[in-house]
């Protein structure tokens, strides 16, 4: 898959209660949740974010809880995906199984600023900063996950391979 | 001969089938137990309707209502609904209503639900509270649990492990909570990731049952895939009177691979202090007399267990909590509330007068029963202290053990139970 998008950009430790705050998971609505997407530490964000939009972090984002409300309305909320130096364990988890392409390339996540668009392969593991001109190589997803992330999470893949029953 | 290895592998490649694993192996593995809150458990149950609404095995699930309950609104009762919906038609045993149900990480060992040797997962970041009992456990999203649900199976990166070696001895007044803020600062939130913290050394037998549940709930906080201890005479002496199942020891093997090796002298810890906003951001609780606070908040699934109860009583006993600022003491269980009133703790909490609440998660994320109001300040024997936690954006926590949490609510700034006197 590909994406092309303008990039927001956070600092590290980029906690999951920042991404959406507990005290609105009484709802497991999604277009609901993304309206309040990193209200704390960005209150301007569901405002301008656009469809496509990119967002480019430093390291341990998506730390804390489990939920997976965080790359759920990230997603609801119209990024296409996240790229950062590392993710916390479970969110990592979480965005493939929801189908929220990560990938973590410390070299791409320097060099590339607040506004830049930024093209990503996931196939290739090719990351292309258009404003800069500048080209990173991440790790391509193997095959399952590309799988995963192409059926729109896991559920879909699952459901599509015929189910559990 | 296999090769050798912790107890963290032995576990994974027990439940693997195979003989052995190294760290960074990818392996799909049986699970004992698998559980959900009433925040997680309702995308969970729509995941495992989606492939097919079937479960594992209905004595093998936990559903712990414990995070917005008793409902604090209309939605968050629809979602409480919807899993009392689902464990009624698919006669889930481990179900637990209002009036015996606790904080799921306190309630699920209590109840012998999870025994040492198990492999669990959970729809809850502090599902790795368990490996305190010797078992291999660790959060997971709702679609890995739906999935979980309806197949009792999960794929696993076999971490590596950090093994920590506790030397010395806790000085009076110092707790297990006092040690992991110690170590979280040492190391970092991010200074376990993906990895096993493996907590051993001559100074373990000293920490109790308790002040383990507290360590491994907190190894999320560094990072980690799980905190663990081995089994020993102080698991034994919990699990024999609770586990519902047989139980496997898995001791590491002297020359298995460690990540690296972290010596910890226990008498260079003191009472200790998170502040705002990372549980890294470590200070001694002594010298931050200049925090005063508005709320303190005795609880959750790290510290609301029967010695923390007591540690709280007994800076609370004979003294009252500062004018204007509000104490809020929660048992994690029933079980902890109703040995509360027979050891006289809920007396003493009252004549200092505290609040003290049914079980629940409550405040812990900001949920209910003692949120925080804009620019308010919160001292909290809780697990997170990131923005807007427990309430406003601009309001603040402050993580800390009972005892300091308890003092600091009488002094009404932050304080040690040793500075009251």
């Amino acid at each position: 898959m590909q994406f092309t998008g303008s990039v927001i950009k956070y600092g590290r430790d980029v906690d999951t209660d920042a991404i959406i705050a507990a005290r609105y998971l009484n709802s497991s609505d999604m277009d609901e949740l993304a309206k309040h997407c990193m209200e704390d530490i960005d209150p301007t964000f569901a405002q301008r974010v656009k469809p496509g939009d990119i967002i480019v972090a430093d390291e341990n984002f998506g730390c804390g809880s489990s939920r997976e409300h965080a790359p759920s309305c990230i997603k609801a909320a119209g990024i296409s995906c996240v790229i950062a130096k590392s993710f916390a364990r479970i969110f990592y988890r979480n965005a493939i199984n929801v189908g929220l392409p990560i990938i973590e390339c410390p070299e791409a996540v320097d060099a590339i600023s607040e506004g830049d668009t930024v093209f990503f392969d996931t196939e290739a593991g090719i990351i292309t900063d258009l404003t800069t001109d500048a080209t990173f190589n991440a790790r391509p997803f193997p095959p399952f996950i590309q799988e995963i992330i192409e059926a729109g999470g896991l559920v879909a893949r699952t459901r599509k391979r015929g189910g559990v029953a | 001969m296999p090769a050798p290895m912790t107890i963290a592998e032995k576990i994974l490649a027990a439940h693997a089938g195979l003989d052995e694993v190294v760290p960074g192996q990818l392996v799909e593995c049986d699970v004992d137990v698998v559980h959900a809150n009433d925040i997680t458990a309702p995308i969970a149950i729509d995941v495992c309707r989606q492939v097919g609404n079937v479960v594992f095995d209905p004595a093998r699930v936990a559903l712990v209502p414990d995070h917005y309950t008793p409902n604090k609104d209309i939605k968050s009762a629809e979602q409480a609904k919807l899993m009392r919906d689902f464990a009624v038609e698919h006669e889930i045993e481990h179900y637990y209503e209002i009036g015996c149900v606790g904080i799921e990480h306190a309630l699920l060992p209590e109840k012998g639900v999870i025994v040492p040797g198990d492999l669990t997962i959970g729809a809850d970041s502090h599902t790795c509270t368990y490996g305190a009992l010797g078992a291999f456990s660790t959060g997971m999203g709702s679609t890995d649990v739906g999935i979980a649900l309806a197949t009792g199976r999960a794929w696993f990166k076999v971490p590596e492990s950090i093994r920590f070696v506790f030397e010395g001895t806790l000085a009076p007044g110092v707790s297990a909570k006092d040690l992991i803020l110690h170590i979280i600062g040492m190391i970092g939130v991010d200074g376990a990731l993906y990895q096993a913290m493996e907590f051993s050394g001559p100074a373990v037998a000293q920490i109790s049952m308790d002040g383990r549940f507290t360590m491994c709930n907190m190894a999320i906080e560094a990072g980690a895939k799980t905190g663990i201890f081995a089994v020993d005479d102080v698991t034994r002496a919990y699990v024999e009177s609770r586990a519902e199942r047989p139980w496997v020891e898995y001791q590491s093997d002297e020359d298995a691979r460690y990540a690296r090796t972290i010596r910890v002298d226990l008498s260079q810890v003191e009472p200790t202090v998170s502040l705002p906003h990372l549980p890294s951001n470590t200070r001694a609780a002594a010298c931050c007399n200049d925090l005063r606070i508005d709320q303190a908040v005795i609880g959750s699934c790290t510290n609301g267990r029967i010695e923390d109860m007591r540690a709280a009583a007994a800076v609370l006993r004979g003294r009252t909590v500062a004018p204007n600022v509000r104490c809020i003491i929660i048992p994690a269980t029933q079980d902890v509330y109703r040995q509360c009133v027979h050891e006289g703790l809920v007396d003493v909490f009252l004549d200092a007068h505290c609040a003290i609440s049914t079980p629940t998660c409550g405040p812990c994320l900001g949920g209910h029963m003692g949120v925080l109001a804009s620019g308010e300040r919160c001292i909290a024997t809780t697990n997170r202290n990131f923005v807007g936690r427990m309430g406003a954006k601009d309001s603040e926590v402050v993580l800390a053990s009972p005892a300091v949490a308890a003092a600091s609510a009488v002094a009404g700034f932050i304080c040690t139970p040793e500075q009251l006197d």
